[in-house]
């Protein structure tokens, strides 16, 4: 059997533990509180009443049309990342152009490139593209930002399959569409799991393009919501925890469900 | 390549006549994509992340307010933010965040992340709340501890015994720790899952060995799991470095950049300038040095270690 450094690291992990555990739990519990029993006991305390008013107040608060903003550009994003990137994973894995090794290498730079880094030529583009405010101009630079990675782990998982299964296509006369959809989709589900999921995540997520790309309240994303809340009223923290607590919801669902699918291809084994 | 041929060779040649051996090495050719295949993201990726990059370079010489259009300017943006006083210290300080950030995250995660490799009973329940931070939001993360530490209402105030007078954002120290921790919180599980994937993908045997050898725990950690886990390393540090170079959430919801402009970073003073003083030159002009600086520390850092020498980019993940 293998050993492993148990102690210093099951103590390192009994500390994160905490780190982690408190503040989820204060916010739990803050959640259920009334504003002022929470300023009079304190986020450490345990609560006397429970209450669910905060939640109907972030409901109040727009959280609702937010939270529907927020799916349909996820939605979207996912749904370009599985147009784009399957076939160019293909390619960068299958084909055998000095072009493509050198376009896996661009895409392995993208990377590096930071949205901050591009934030100020994007307010341009989607302005004068007349996307400014649409929920489409933002769900265009985020799925462009998510294509590398997403590039990275699929091509990962195609990398996986084994050549003489395409040998034995090719023997048997399929052209590259045939193996793409009767071989290389089929056997790479779960790479194909995980950059959904990672997607996702960054759509649902996402702040700074909402922040600098829309302004009315129709075009509002959860996370800018969060921020403006937090700017308005950042005194009733019961309030603003409910709605941190409704932000994250979808996201926790997923990570139950598919938990296995996004630690499996960030480790980059999602073919297996 | 050259070693998938040799091993396709034989197994086509078993199969029977030099006939067939020839037909599959050119069907070999024929049933591989072409460049086709990758142009749509090519297009959208370069249309989206490329011509922004390159445009950011140029706006950075001219001058634009947001509405009318952009105007040649010259050196006048660069000449301008390289003698800003708030624009050099938010480059030291945009440092100062990365190096904390990276000095105290890898150890922590590649702790945590061999402990999660291993086989303890209570790890599987543990794991899911460990990764909870992971699928929150930068800016829930941001506004949870920015409720929590507040100085009137959060637990600073009830825990005195630890935080003294409770404002830790009213010191610069104080709030670049603030600033260091909520990001270790946030990303640390991030890399502690690169580093479980890696550690669980060590083989067996090299423990084995060791076992027989006599090694003790600490040793094969030191001398096994740490070598294996070299390009998970890498890996890791330039997401480390892009990921601080680039914190941004953080400092706008925690502390708007202050108290002053004690945690105006960079990318906060780009977004500062830009969008709320409509100096978009100017803007641009810090976006690409922090562009040059991404870039060039992951260069280096890919370069030092032989990481480009890599066959499959893979190798750092798994």
């Amino acid at each position: 059997m293998r050993r492993r450094p148990n102690y210093l690291a099951g103590v390192g992990s009994l500390v994160w533990l905490f780190l982690v555990g408190l503040p989820l739990y204060v916010m739990l519990v803050a959640t259920v509180q009334s504003q002022s029993d929470y300023s009079r006991n304190g986020p450490l305390s345990f609560p006397r009443s429970i209450t669910f008013d905060n939640f109907t107040q972030a409901f109040d608060a727009g959280f609702g049309q937010y939270f529907l903003n927020t799916l349909i550009v996820t939605a979207c994003v996912v749904g370009v990342v599985l147009l784009l990137v399957p076939p160019l994973a293909y390619a960068i894995v299958r084909s055998r152009s000095r072009v493509t090794t050198q376009l896996f290498r661009l895409f392995l730079l993208g990377l590096a490139i930071p949205a901050q880094a591009v934030i100020v030529p994007m307010f341009y583009l989607i302005s004068k593209a007349g996307l400014y405010d649409n929920l489409l101009g933002v769900v265009l630079p985020t799925a462009a930002f998510c294509l590398p990675m997403s590039a990275l782990i699929l091509s990962g998982a195609m990398r996986d399959i084994s050549p003489e299964l395409f040998e034995a296509m090719a023997m048997d006369g399929a052209t590259p569409r045939r193996m793409f959809f009767q071989l290389v989709l089929p056997l790479s589900r779960g790479g194909l799991s995980t950059i959904v999921v990672f997607s996702a995540l960054q759509a649902w997520n996402g702040f700074l393009f909402p922040l600098v790309l829309t302004q009315s309240e129709s075009t509002k994303l959860i996370t800018l919501g969060l921020y403006n809340f937090q700017t308005a009223h950042g005194m009733n923290v019961p309030g603003l925890l409910a709605a941190v607590v409704l932000s994250m919801v979808p996201v926790l669902l997923v990570y139950l469900f598919a938990r296995r699918a996004l630690v499996q291809g960030l480790m980059g084994v999602g073919g297996k | 390549m050259t070693t998938q041929l040799t091993r396709n060779q034989p197994a086509a040649g078993s199969r029977g006549t030099a006939r067939r051996g020839s037909d599959s090495s050119s069907a070999a050719r024929v049933g591989r994509p072409g460049f086709g295949w990758a142009l749509p993201a090519t297009v959208f990726f370069a249309l989206f992340a490329i011509v922004p990059l390159i445009m950011v370079a140029v706006l950075s010489f001219m001058s634009w307010d947001g509405l009318g259009s952009p105007e040649f300017v010259g050196m006048d943006n660069w000449s301008r933010i390289l003698d800003d006083p708030v624009m050099i210290k938010s480059v030291w300080l945009t440092l100062l965040v990365t190096v904390l950030g990276v000095a105290i995250q890898t150890p922590l995660s590649i702790l945590l992340g061999v402990w999660a490799a291993g086989q303890q009973r209570n790890r599987a329940v543990l794991s899911v709340i460990y990764f909870i931070p992971l699928l929150l939001s930068a800016t829930a993360v941001s506004v949870l501890w920015r409720a929590l530490l507040d100085p009137n209402f959060g637990i600073p105030a009830q825990a005195t015994w630890l935080f003294g007078d409770g404002n830790l954002f009213g010191k610069q120290a104080t709030a670049i720790g603030v600033l260091a921790f909520v990001s270790t919180w946030q990303f640390t599980p991030f890399h502690t899952l690169i580093y479980q994937g890696a550690a669980r993908a060590i083989p067996h045997v090299l423990y084995q060995a060791a076992e027989i050898d006599g090694a003790g725990r600490y040793r094969q950690f030191f001398h096994i799991t740490l070598p294996q886990l070299r390009n998970s390393v890498i890996t890791s540090m330039i997401l480390m470095i892009v990921g601080g170079l680039t914190t941004f959430e953080t400092v706008l919801i925690l502390t708007q950049g202050g108290p002053g402009t004690d945690t105006t970073i960079s990318a906060y003073y780009m977004y500062q300038k830009a969008f709320k003083g409509f100096d978009f030159g100017a803007g641009a002009a810090i976006a690409l040095v922090l562009v040059v600086a991404a870039t060039v520390i992951s260069l280096i850092v890919v370069r030092v270690s032989g990481y480009d020498k890599m066959r499959s980019s893979m190798e750092g993940l798994s």
